[in-house]
């Protein structure tokens, strides 16, 4: 076996590691080697995506050797690779651009534990994405809620530790039917292995009287982690969880870490229960309401929103609303539309998130909309950044988010005619309510302002990571079929 | 019916525990019943994979007398599992306690209702 196949296993490992050691450091050096690790991630993950790319697509690795139905078992194909380096990517960029409000959000000697937090973040997300067993993904669920909370409360104010309590709460309602779906599947297969679990549930479900016992297990694991992960109706944690925390942890929460949950979702769909066994669930159609209504509650809570920061987080349970959407639709379009928005909408998200505390900076620190009035022409930068991101939102061709509508709407026109209406009327909807929203800040941010101050610099640690962020915005949307073909790839090698 | 929750007690009644912890969690508006709500459907869970693992009349999984047939023994993996969660649970619970301590200086209450009152009126923050 060739060592780039030990890289996943590294990149999970040695983030574990790195947690333990930005714990003993101080803060200064731990930001600086956090830094350092994350590109040395970067490196690792896109060795990982080019092997798996040469090699046939996709590798298994045992580890300690035991091999299948016993041991522990990582995998790693093309579309994990895809989603990994997204991930990291993102990770890079939100912390480099948002480690400025780090040092002021948070007690200096405090600065050395959020980098531990954020490690060992990465630790979770990876072997979320990684993870060939179940029951793996469910210990790293529970490290993932726990560090998510953990980088929400390091800013000590009254109203990020009740919002994270709020998150928490929610968080354990999901995970314990994350466990007890887990569990059921475990009973009823013998095996917590991805692949063996769905040869015998192949084997079960010749019997069509185990329906609806299957039914209710991945029932039950569903409504856990779309709890987790902000589906409506479970969405309304997320403007106070998101709006008050530093803007690197909103950031990452918000374009990293519900779609972690929501990709181990579908990898359980996929690679667990058997994608066919899967689509003769009804749960498939419950997914794709949940989502269209998820579009529109969101959106229309955006509207009502008087706060950027509320507004720009409402608008992320509209876009969860899609991912789910995309995976109601089902069929290999369906999903990879799904699996297309979760990138598109890390990335475009994580932008918007870390460019409204810039525009608050020259706002008298307040993200409310009144104050924000002239903003983008008192920073330029930040202004300039909003506005490309929020088009990406929208939906206007040439950006991102225009490709992951396209493909939404092309996976609709497969499908019968409820669900092709249904999807085309909550796609032309939404992206009217994300125009009126969107358009409407970016004509308050650059209205003319009397007030004046000086233009505002940014340093190249803010700019080049919102530049990377936007050369991806804009790659997605103007060859977009390159990573559509990359996703269809994975996807064909995944069940 | 009533036949099959009789043979499977131990499994109704952890399905039981685990609706008791999930409705307090849900419901209960003071934080420590919230927590021990979740405990209480953590235990559920364990309950029910422990009596899921154990097999009457099998052995514990630890080779004696050199009976090497796996039919005389139970599944160890259920016990793994269920020791995993606990640490889990126990972990995730003094989190949440620490968050409960730190809700309780600041607002003096562990009523959720009340503190989000409280929060609502101190716009302490932009």
């Amino acid at each position: 076996m060739d060592f780039i196949a030990n890289f996943p296993l590294f990149t999970i490992i040695f983030s574990l590691f790195s947690g333990v050691l930005c714990f003993l450091l101080k803060g200064k050096a731990a930001k600086r080697y956090t830094f350092v690790y994350e590109i040395l991630l970067i490196c690792m993950v896109a060795a990982v995506l080019c092997y798996t790319l040469q090699n046939g697509g996709e590798f298994t690795y045992s580890m300690g050797e035991f091999s299948a139905p016993w041991g522990n078992e990582i995998r790693a194909g093309v579309l994990e690779g895809v989603i990994a380096l997204l991930f990291m990517v993102v990770m890079f960029c939100s912390i480099s651009a948002g480690h400025r409000f780090i040092d002021t959000d948070i007690d200096e000697s405090k600065i050395n534990l959020y980098y531990a937090e954020l490690n060992l973040m990465t630790a979770a997300l990876m072997s979320l994405v990684w993870t060939n067993d179940i029951f793996s993904g469910y210990v790293f669920v529970e490290i993932l809620t726990l560090t998510s909370c953990g980088i929400l409360i390091v800013r000590e104010l009254g109203r990020t530790t009740l919002a994270a309590v709020r998150y928490m709460i929610l968080n354990l309602l999901g995970s314990g039917l994350f466990l007890l779906g887990v569990v059921l599947l475990y009973t009823m297969t013998g095996h917590l292995l991805m692949v063996p679990m769905q040869e015998t549930i192949a084997e079960l479900v010749k019997d069509p009287g185990v329906y609806p016992t299957m039914t209710m297990a991945v029932g039950i694991l569903t409504i856990g982690l779309s709890i987790k992960s902000g589906l409506f109706p479970f969405h309304y944690w997320m403007p106070d969880t998101y709006g008050w925390a530093t803007p690197a942890s909103a950031s990452i929460l918000s374009s990293l870490v519900s779609k972690a949950y929501i990709f181990l979702l579908f990898k359980i769909y996929y690679r667990a229960i058997g994608i066919s066994v899967f689509e003769q669930m009804p749960i498939r159609n419950i997914l794709l309401v949940l989502g269209i209504c998820g579009i529109i509650a969101g959106s229309v809570s955006a509207i009502r929103a008087n706060n950027i920061n509320r507004m720009v987080a409402f608008s992320s349970a509209a876009q969860i609303g899609y991912i789910y959407m995309g995976i109601g639709l089902g069929g290999v379009v369906g999903y990879s539309a799904a699996m297309f928005h979760i990138i598109v909408h890390a990335i475009t998200k994580s932008q918007l998130f870390l460019t409204t505390p810039c525009l608050a900076e020259v706002s008298g620190d307040s993200l409310l909309f009144r104050e924000l009035q002239g903003s983008g022409r008192r920073n330029r930068d930040a202004g300039v950044f909003f506005t490309i991101s929020a088009l990406s939102m929208i939906g206007i061709p040439v950006f991102a988010g225009f490709s992951s509508k396209l493909q939404f709407g092309l996976a609709a026109l497969g499908q019968g005619d409820i669900k092709l209406i249904l999807v085309m009327l909550a796609l032309a909807v939404s992206s009217m309510l994300n125009a009126v929203y969107f358009i409407r800040t970016v004509i308050r941010i650059y209205t003319e302002d009397p007030r004046k101050s000086e233009r505002t610099r940014h340093r190249p640690d803010y700019i080049i990571p919102m530049l990377v962020l936007t050369a991806c915005n804009l790659f997605l949307g103007l060859f977009s079929w390159v990573t559509v073909d990359l996703i269809r790839t994975g996807l064909s090698m995944f069940g | 019916m009533l036949e099959h929750l009789l043979i499977n007690n131990e499994e109704a009644v952890a399905i039981i525990l685990f609706g008791i912890g999930f409705t307090m969690l849900l419901f209960q508006q003071n934080l420590i019943k919230k927590l021990i709500g979740m405990n209480i459907m953590d235990s559920g869970i364990f309950l029910f994979l422990a009596s899921m693992g154990y097999i009457e009349g099998r052995k514990a999984p630890i080779i004696a007398d050199s009976v090497q047939d796996t039919a005389a023994y139970i599944n160890p993996v259920p016990a793994g599992l269920v020791l995993t969660g606990i640490v889990v649970s126990v972990s995730v619970t003094a989190v949440m306690l620490s968050l409960s301590i730190r809700l309780y200086k600041r607002y003096h209450t562990l009523d959720l209702d009340e503190i989000y009152q409280l929060s609502r009126h101190q716009m302490e923050d932009r």
